[in-house]
């Protein structure tokens, strides 16, 4: 669809990275509107992962993570509407920061979902992620979904937080370790992490969550319907692919330019999205997903009013064989399963790299906290890192 | 579970602007029937008396002083436009004789 577009301005944090002296060295391969996890749906044809050629890189922002695990770069950016930063950090290996809804302005990034999307970041240890952080969040003109909430030092107070030594309150969903479809040696991992926090003077707290198998299902319903209305915008009139057929009036003109520029993937999103957005279904899937976020939300709320961090795997497996996954519709979505609930509930999550399986593959654990506590999340991020000797 | 028919397919496809051949049409129908059982999980799940959630901060009414800024020049905006003038997009002829 975007094939040959060039872009007539710079996105906000693009800006404010070339404004620090950043470099920017180029542009990385996503799939498709953002839509996948693994980085096959791509017009451009999938990344790999560095780690094993044979396996996916993880998505929507595969490129993005790869590009950071070869060393082709220091930092990359990456949108997270539903994972799309911490799973292919996991993946691949490095660090993955989702911040919080509104903490980066998105002037210039493309719409997926609107209440979903947010700029990620990848790097290779914390105070990377904390210092382009600190110069990409805060308010912005161009957007007005941004947070007022003035920028946090996030970069040098880390290390001040992380001298402190604090000891957390941590809880993690006793659902998510014990869902029939994680991976065992992920479970064990993490089950051996929580030891070690306990042992080292934090708390951890098994809690119950439910609605853990409908996170999948709401975030879908949302999101497909938010992005049949954002990518309403393709029409190929103003940019974006145009048909080289002749049509015989305006609207088949429209469905020739969408139907030719827009990948499977894409289509079949938009045809869900408007199917749960359509006035006889509006109630029953749009309105009740709204409904089941609430309900996340509160529980989200009740969850950080008595714990500094959630802790969760980021995805049920390591990263998976090229064409593994590609059954069922919906074989791909529940991937998503420990991640959605971040972008749900609009609060920051980010990947760790702490473990390898025995067969090399990397993965890792991932951390959340209440919105707009990044700070608190990046110095407990640093001394995991510290802790299990990822430095 | 609502009935996936070739009827409702072309509803949607049309109003999503979107055209289907045959065999693509057999394949979005099989992915629409999956990915609408996917989401009817959603029944179980017990909502009375819960409002809907349609802003996740409690932003309102961000607003900036109506200056204009961030414009782009004609020549930028028509850059990517497929067909084009030079001062014009032009669109195939909407008003029939």
């Amino acid at each position: 669809m975007l094939s040959g577009y060039t872009a007539v301005y710079n996105a906000t944090v693009v800006d404010r990275l070339l404004a620090e002296g950043a470099i920017i060295i180029g542009r990385q391969n996503c799939d498709e509107f953002a839509m996948g996890s693994s980085n096959e749906h791509s017009a451009y044809g999938p990344v790999l992962n560095d780690a094993d050629n044979t396996r996916v890189p993880g998505g929507s922002s595969g490129g993005s993570a790869v590009a950071v695990q070869a060393g082709l770069c220091m930092v990359s950016l990456g949108s997270d509407t539903g994972g799309s930063v911490r799973q292919p950090a996991d993946f691949c290996g490095v660090v993955g920061l989702k911040p919080s809804y509104g903490r980066i302005s998105r002037y210039g990034l493309i719409a997926y979902a609107s209440t979903f999307d947010q700029i990620g970041i990848f790097s290779i240890n914390i105070p990377d992620a904390a210092l382009i952080l600190e110069v990409i969040a805060g308010a912005d003109d161009m957007d007005s979904t941004v947070s007022q909430e003035p920028v946090v030092a996030y970069s040098s107070l880390l290390s001040e937080e992380r001298n402190a030594g604090k000891k957390y309150k941590l809880a993690y969903f006793r659902q998510a370790l014990e869902h029939p479809s994680l991976d065992p040696e992920i479970k064990s991992a993490i089950t051996g992490l929580i030891d070690r926090l306990t042992a080292a003077g934090h708390s951890v707290t098994a809690i119950d969550f439910e609605l853990l198998d409908y996170v999948v299902p709401t975030y879908y319903v949302l999101t497909t319907a938010e992005a049949s209305t954002n990518l309403s915008r393709y029409d190929g009139v103003k940019f974006g692919h145009q048909t080289a057929e002749k049509t015989e009036d305006l609207t088949a003109f429209y469905k020739k330019n969408r139907s030719e520029g827009f990948g499977r993937e894409v289509k079949k999103r938009i045809m869900l999205g408007t199917f749960v957005l359509s006035a006889f279904y509006f109630d029953a899937y749009f309105a009740k997903a709204q409904q089941i976020r609430r309900l996340l939300s509160q529980k989200s709320q009740e969850i950080f009013n008595n714990y500094d961090a959630l802790i969760s795997p980021n995805a049920p497996c390591v990263a998976f064989k090229l064409g593994e996954k590609q059954g069922d519709a919906t074989e791909m979505y529940l991937a998503d399963i420990y991640t959605v609930f971040a972008n749900l509930v609009g609060i920051p999550g980010i990947s760790l790299p702490l473990f390898r399986t025995n067969d090399g593959i990397p993965f890792g654990i991932q951390v959340m906290s209440d919105q707009l506590k990044e700070l608190s999340l990046l110095a407990l991020s640093d001394q995991l890192m510290q802790s299990e000797g990822k430095h | 579970m609502v009935a996936i028919t070739d009827q409702l397919i072309d509803d949607l496809a049309h109003l999503s602007r979107l055209t289907f051949d045959d065999a693509e049409k057999a394949a979005i129908k099989t992915d629409m029937e999956q990915m609408v059982q996917f989401v009817e999980k959603l029944n179980e799940v017990d909502t009375t008396n819960v409002d809907p959630l349609l802003h996740i901060t409690p932003n309102q009414n961000i607003f900036r002083e109506d200056i204009v800024e961030g414009s782009i020049s004609r020549e930028e905006a028509l850059k990517n436009v497929p067909k084009t003038d030079g001062t014009y997009i032009l669109v195939p002829k909407v008003i029939k004789k």
